[in-house]
């Protein structure tokens, strides 16, 4: 079939934004159809939220713009955004019954940065409550389902956002990555994403989990598609975020067809242990393999501390939430009570009724490891940790240019498959944790498929501001690939 | 270490967070697991470590910047007690805190 001829939702962004450019098909025409496609898969749960009134009109605002010759770099291309940025236009719920039907007065800075950019907005994606999770199974709406086998899980937080993409339901998408929740759904779901370094996005609009490791970043097919929405997306917002870098916005496309010759690409051996699965290793193997072909070496480096990533990673990161979900006390916004005897018995009911399990575990270890006689021996032990997991990556890039290895030791598992142990979890991110700890940008590129027909992806991790240079090698692993255009059956 | 139901009772007090009770004994037996998970951090030398906030700051100076003291923000307060659960004359309404 002649490219041109391909139904839109087989197109990538970059073609799917070109077309729209040369006026071939509308704005408004391409809202529809995926609108449609989002109706008519909606038994996967990847989206929480559709307007078609909204969508409609940004589309046919786009068309006006395309028409004066007025049109931004992604005018009239449909994306789609985790429902952990907050928007003006469709509802806001961090996947949690605390903000069911809450509609936030302002546009989170990545998406208006998108819409500047002309992006229309299909809809709001699942995630786990309050991107706390590794499964999507703690969205407190319906999980989401990968689109590779629905009986199983699409990976989390961001598991609407990949399970949306691998099924065509939106050409790209955004997603958010604390301990790895664009990485490990990217991989789970035969999709590329990347995680940009700390800093680079800003964080303003983003319902906080974490705020020393939240970070935003765009999963799409491509890593093409992914360097032209990262390049909108970043940018300092240094009115609105205290922790955005002062670093310029870049064209993370610039060097997407570099030659990889001489690229020293690192192999920690603390990622090849007994703990990875044998498919996943074979996937990761023949992914190294093709980059020795392009001309790259690989070079064996240590990462000694990636087990301590767990622990260090389960005291930050919880220690932060406690704090950032203590403004949920059914006073401004969101759910209260019904009934109370006070002030006091108001917010705990409250926030016992709107939270989930995983989200009340979380604020429960974060409260007590912040509470008086605990925060030296866990919360600043964690962070004098984290200092020495950020000093071995600085280490480690002395050796190499960038970093190579599995995202998650297993493929995507079976829904239900780690209910009884929300420990095994946490486990499972052992692989994107370290890069969340020291800040640096990361990303998940279809590398093949292990048992089951599950697809496995590799993950790459660069120095900070390497994003161009990861995009680069993962550009060119899909020009002699083509897991990343592979679909899913029935899609 | 192990937590006692009384520790569970004072952190999610804490927490404000009103938990049945087989639900505290469930995140007891939970958070107890969790914790065994984090005793191999406790046991690693940090001596002259500083800890480490910004994760660039392993690299750069990253310092919190201040804006200027000026008024840049419209008055939206129809659109922020939009979501509110009860407000009335343009105030968030709260239980009586004061007899």
């Amino acid at each position: 079939m002649n490219q041109s001829h391909s139904p839109l939702h087989d197109l990538t962004l970059a073609e799917l934004a070109a077309r729209l450019r040369a006026r071939e098909v509308s704005a408004v025409e391409t809202a529809e159809h995926f609108l449609a496609r989002a109706k008519s898969h909606a038994s996967l749960g990847a989206y929480l939220a559709l307007d078609q009134e909204v969508t409609l009109a940004q589309a046919r605002a786009a068309d006006a713009r395309l028409a004066a010759g007025t049109a931004g770099p992604l005018e009239g291309v449909p994306l789609a955004h985790k429902d952990i940025f907050v928007t003006k236009d469709f509802p806001s719920t961090a996947g949690s019954k605390m903000l069911e039907g809450y509609r936030s007065p302002f546009d989170a800075t990545v998406v208006r940065k998108l819409a500047e950019a002309g992006a229309v907005t299909l809809g709001k994606l699942n995630c786990d409550e309050f991107a706390m999770g590794s499964a999507n199974e703690n969205s407190a709406y319906h999980p989401a389902r990968n689109p590779w086998d629905v009986t199983r899980i699409p990976g989390g937080s961001s598991g609407g956002s990949a399970a949306a993409v691998a099924a065509r339901l939106a050409p790209a998408v955004t997603g958010t990555d604390t301990g790895g929740s664009i990485r490990q759904p990217a991989s789970f779901c035969g999709i590329t994403g990347i995680k940009p370094t700390y800093g680079r996005a800003s964080r303003y609009g983003m319902i906080a989990f974490a705020s020393s490791l939240d970070q935003a970043g765009p999963m799409a097919r491509t890593a093409e598609d992914c360097a032209l929405l990262l390049s909108a997306m970043c940018g300092p917002d240094p009115d609105r975020d205290s922790t955005s870098l002062d670093v310029p916005a870049e064209d993370f496309s610039r060097s997407l067809n570099d030659s990889l010759e001489g690229l020293r690409i690192g192999i920690p051996k603390e990622f090849f242990g007994d703990g990875l699965s044998s498919d996943v290793r074979t996937a990761v193997d023949a992914a190294l393999k093709a980059y020795e072909q392009l001309g790259a070496r690989l070079v064996e480096i240590s990462l000694p501390r990636t087990e301590l990533s767990i622990p260090v990673y389960y005291i930050i990161a919880p220690a932060e939430a406690s704090s950032n979900l203590s403004r949920f006390d059914g006073v401004k916004f969101g759910h209260r009570a019904k009934e109370y005897t006070d002030l006091v018995d108001m917010y705990k009911k409250t926030r016992a009724e709107g939270f989930g399990d995983e989200v009340k575990r979380r604020i429960m270890i974060g409260a007590y490891v912040l509470s008086h006689g605990y925060y030296d021996a866990y919360y600043l032990q964690a962070q004098k940790i984290r200092r020495m997991i950020a000093d071995d990556f600085q280490q480690a890039f002395q050796l190499c240019d960038v970093i190579a290895g599995p995202v998650a030791p297993t493929v995507a598992w079976k829904l239900g498959g780690h209910a009884k142990d929300p420990l095994a979890d946490y486990l499972a991110d052992i692989f994107t944790l370290p890069a969340s700890l020291a800040g640096l940008p990361g990303m998940s590129v279809p590398a093949g498929f292990g048992d089951d027909g599950m697809p496995v992806g590799l993950q790459l991790i660069g120095n900070y501001f390497s994003e161009a240079k990861l995009l680069n090698a993962a550009h060119r692993l899909q020009q002699v690939t083509d897991f990343h255009a592979r679909k899913p059956q029935g899609i | 270490m192990s937590l006692t139901p009384h520790d569970i009772a004072r952190i999610a007090n804490l927490a404000r967070l009103a938990l049945q009770p087989d639900e505290s004994e469930r995140l007891r037996t939970q958070i107890n697991g969790f914790f065994g998970m984090v005793e191999a951090m406790r046991a690693v030398d940090t001596t002259g470590v500083e800890p480490l906030a910004h994760p660039v700051a392993v690299i750069q100076d990253v310092s919190l910047r201040l804006r200027d003291d000026i008024v840049s923000e419209p008055n939206q307060r129809e659109a922020n007690q939009r979501s509110a659960p009860a407000v009335e004359r343009g105030l968030f309404l709260v239980p009586k805190v004061i007899e």
